[in-house]
């Protein structure tokens, strides 16, 4: 009786809370349409939420879905995910300082990551320097992650299996931008805390950059002390579209300790090449990112860790609806198609010459209803094959997925 | 969109699994429990499944410094046959006198080893021998044969003078390995039945020896750092180990495929020609704890002994009181199936040597010669169908 009690009193003092809030107070901070924004301004393009005069805005996304994937024949059954629940908080500190975070929980609370934590200077628009935790710009998927910006509700494989997206670290960098005309030039060039030994030494047996994500001291301290490098220039025209061209590289592994050397240093090299358009005719969009790893493995270290990577996806998508839907007058509903290949070990068999065949394709169209330009309500049908590295016959999964995203 | 469409949709959705991939025929796979564990059994079977197929060891949980492999699945790829990247090697014994060279690495090479350590090599002049792993399926049954019912089938002197011998072969038993009830000994040593020289006992000396020699992972049972020769902690738990021996008991025996006309042909030849005086088709299991695999009959197309297999095959090295020519009969079944663990193509005999089931027969030397000019004097067509019965196992 007194737990109701206190519900009921709960209750009502939020609706009393709720009364309370003036909601012309609340404005949206106007997003940028000129159409030439980078991959690099994704960070800052996203609906904000500010009060009044104050200098702080807050926004957010979150994403659910329901899937029902099969695996020859062993399905897990319907699996209900709360993928991400983001929170953004940004900041102007001054007409040129500018701060902005993004803390997001994935999973429910499995995993909480500060992905983005930094004050930008501005000295110059060719100009500005940034530091905190930092989104390394290597590909496009990395910097412009945000779920309500994607068609599909899984994240492209090459993105989160040869690039650790979301891959964010400590440091520093510079980065700027040059308008002429209908073209927009820029570069981003970052040095921070890198990768350790776990990209060779994992539970996924198989050289797997993601797996520096579990060493959370990486915000503290970095694991050997060389810094990584992550630089990008990108080219916008305002008619053809985005070409990005991206590259981190550094030591992975501890060299040394105490002064005592341990091994020779290994280095690892990632280039990412994105680019994407709109077919102004028909109004299709094409996204695509592909990425080359290559990594110093010890040649006494077995082969099913590869020194070479590869894999790329690329996103159709095509508007076929524009109408009112369900009263959502602005609604668009859009036939989406993904196709993604991701090679883990590019090698051959020391053995027998022949090729390591670590690889998955995977074929994913779907419907995607945007009510409005921040939600997006996706149907997908994966279908994807992998093999081992022997090359036996490839495993297949497939089945549906559904859910939304939506900027809040 | 009206309410149809979205009705319609719906009920797509709860066809789902209609638009998922179909589970493989049955003779189609290797692995999968054997029928009739009960709940608890399923449960520990799921567990060392999870312990084969998905503990991958790194440099943070023990790892080397020297192995072989990462896993056990890995080794073992859907519980079939390996490929000549996972083929183990071992070196250093040629007679019953025992390994030579164990103060410096034997019996097994680790030719792998985690950053900062070098991986060993063979020692100059060793004899040594590549032996490709096997599949693992149907081994719960073969491990609950009695051995007076495979010490029946032995003829070391060939008494029965069909050229054939059968020779057990004779080993010490590890400290930590319990004897079988009924188990028969010859001058204190016991039979061994696992293994390409049928030197290993039992599952749980083969998976503990596994764990140390191609992991290097130490356990209770296996303690000895491979590397530095030392008594290291435990690196994988008791609890472990046994459920994986019980995952290695309880994988199902391979599944025939369905006999054609073509196939039943094959058989009668497999007999005519005398392949079934090694590779027995039938044996029975006694008594077993577990009793999904307690009194069956069961088809591995093996005897377990050892044979004279001539010297094309004799790689100078050895195990227990096996010659260096002699080999345990391997079982046959599930030989259809090696090439989709094996990278689709196959790599037969203890090394993998033999690209084809029929250059497999051709390497058969030494007590195996007859049979091998039966095979030889075979018509195209009954080699096909004798192919397509071995296929079929």
């Amino acid at each position: 009786m007194k737990k109701s009690l206190l519900i009921v009193v709960a209750l009502v003092m939020c609706l009393t809370v709720t009364a309370q809030v003036d909601s012309t107070l609340f404005k949206r901070t106007q997003q940028d349409t000129s159409k030439l924004l980078l991959n690099m301004d994704a960070v800052y393009n996203r609906p904000f939420l500010s009060v009044s005069k104050l200098p702080v805005a807050v926004g957010g996304y979150v994403e659910a879905n329901w899937q029902h994937l099969g695996t020859d024949g062993v399905s897990e059954g319907h699996q209900f995910q709360m993928r991400r629940l983001t929170l953004f908080i940004a900041s102007s500190i001054s007409r040129r300082i500018k701060f902005l975070s993004e803390i997001e929980f994935e999973d429910g609370t499995k995993e909480i990551n500060i992905e983005f934590a930094s004050v930008d200077f501005e000295f110059h628009p060719l100009l500005n320097f940034r530091g905190g935790i930092v989104m390394n710009p290597i590909g496009a998927f990395n910097q412009n992650h945000d779920g309500p910006k994607w068609e599909f509700i899984d994240r492209p494989i090459s993105a989160t299996q040869l690039l650790p997206a979301t891959w964010s670290n400590v440091g520093f960098g510079l980065y700027g931008k040059l308008y002429k005309d209908n073209w927009v030039y820029a570069y981003e060039t970052y040095l921070t805390n890198g990768f350790d030994d776990q990209i060779i030494s994992n539970t996924e047996n198989k050289t797997f950059l993601p797996a520096s994500k579990l060493n959370k001291d990486r915000f503290e301290e970095s694991f050997n002390g060389v810094p990584l490098l992550t630089a990008k220039v990108a080219i916008r025209n305002k008619k053809i579209g985005e070409l990005g061209l991206s590259y981190m590289g550094g030591v992975y592994n501890k060299f040394q300790e105490d002064g005592l050397v341990l091994d020779e240093k290994r280095r690892h090299h990632s280039w990412a090449l994105d680019f994407n358009t709109v077919i102004s005719a028909t109004k299709t969009y094409f996204n695509t990112e592909w990425v080359f790893n290559k990594i110093n493995v010890p040649s006494t270290y077995g082969q099913q860790y590869g020194d070479k990577q590869m894999g790329g996806f690329l996103d159709v998508v095509q508007p076929i609806v524009r109408q009112n839907i369900f009263g959502f007058d602005r609604s668009v509903i859009n036939a989406v198609c993904r196709l993604e290949y991701v090679d883990w070990n590019l090698g051959e068999f020391d053995e027998t010459g022949e090729d390591i065949a670590e690889y998955i394709v995977a074929v994913v169209p779907g419907i995607s209803w945007r009510p409005n330009s921040q939600t997006v309500i996706r149907l997908n049908y994966r279908y994807n094959w992998q093999t081992d590295m022997l090359g036996n016959p490839a495993s297949k999964t497939a089945g549906f997925q559904f859910g939304f995203s939506t900027y809040f | 969109m009206n309410y149809k469409t979205l009705l319609f949709s719906l009920l797509i959705l709860s066809a789902c699994e209609a638009f998922e991939p179909e589970a493989p025929a049955d003779f189609d796979i290797l692995d999968g429990p054997v029928a009739g564990l009960n709940e608890a059994e399923n449960l520990q079977f799921l567990k060392g499944d999870v312990a084969f197929n998905t503990e991958i060891f790194t440099l943070q949980n023990g790892l080397g410094p020297l192995f072989v492999a990462t896993s056990c699945g890995s080794c073992h790829p859907g519980d079939g046959k390996g490929h000549p990247f996972t083929t183990l090697t071992r070196f250093g014994q040629t007679d019953e006198n025992g390994n030579q060279y164990l103060n410096v690495g034997g019996p097994q090479l680790q030719h792998q080893a985690v950053p900062g350590f070098t991986p060993e090599a063979i020692p100059q002049n060793a004899t040594f021998s590549r032996f490709t792993p096997p599949a693992n399926t149907g081994l719960g049954f073969i491990d609950a044969v009695s051995d007076a019912d495979i010490l029946a089938w032995a003829d070391p002197d060939d008494v029965d003078g069909d050229g054939i011998s059968g020779m057990p072969n004779w080993i010490n038993l590890k400290e930590y390995v319990t004897e079988r009830p009924n188990s028969v000994t010859q001058n204190s040593k016991y039979l061994g039945r696992f293994g390409k020289k049928g030197a290993t006992y039992n599952l749980l000396q083969q998976t503990a020896s596994a764990y140390n020699q191609d992991i290097g992972i130490t356990s209770s049972f296996e303690p000895i750092d491979t590397h530095s020769g030392l008594v290291f902690d435990p690196e994988v738990s008791n609890q472990t180990i046994n459920d994986v021996v019980f995952y290695l008991k309880t994988l199902k025996a391979p599944a025939p495929r369905p006999e054609s006309n073509s196939i039943l042909d094959g058989k009668q030849l497999f007999t005519t020609i005398g392949c079934s005086k090694c590779h027995r088709p039938e044996m029975k299991t006694g008594n077993s704890p577990i009793a999904a695999i307690a009194n069956k009959a069961f088809y591995p197309y093996s005897d377990l002994l050892l044979h004279d297999m001539g010297t094309t095959l004799d790689d100078g090295y050895t195990e227990g009181s096996a010659k260096t020519y002699e080999w345990r009969t391997p079982p046959l079944w599930g030989l259809g199936l090696s090439k989709n663990s094996q990278g689709g193509q196959y790599f037969l005999m203890h090394d993998g040597r033999a690209r084809s089931i029929d250059e497999a027969i051709l390497l058969h030397g030494g007590e195996a010669n007859q049979i091998r000019n039966n095979y030889q004097s075979l018509t195209a067509d009954e080699k096909t169908k004798l192919i397509q019965f071995l296929e079929s196992l």
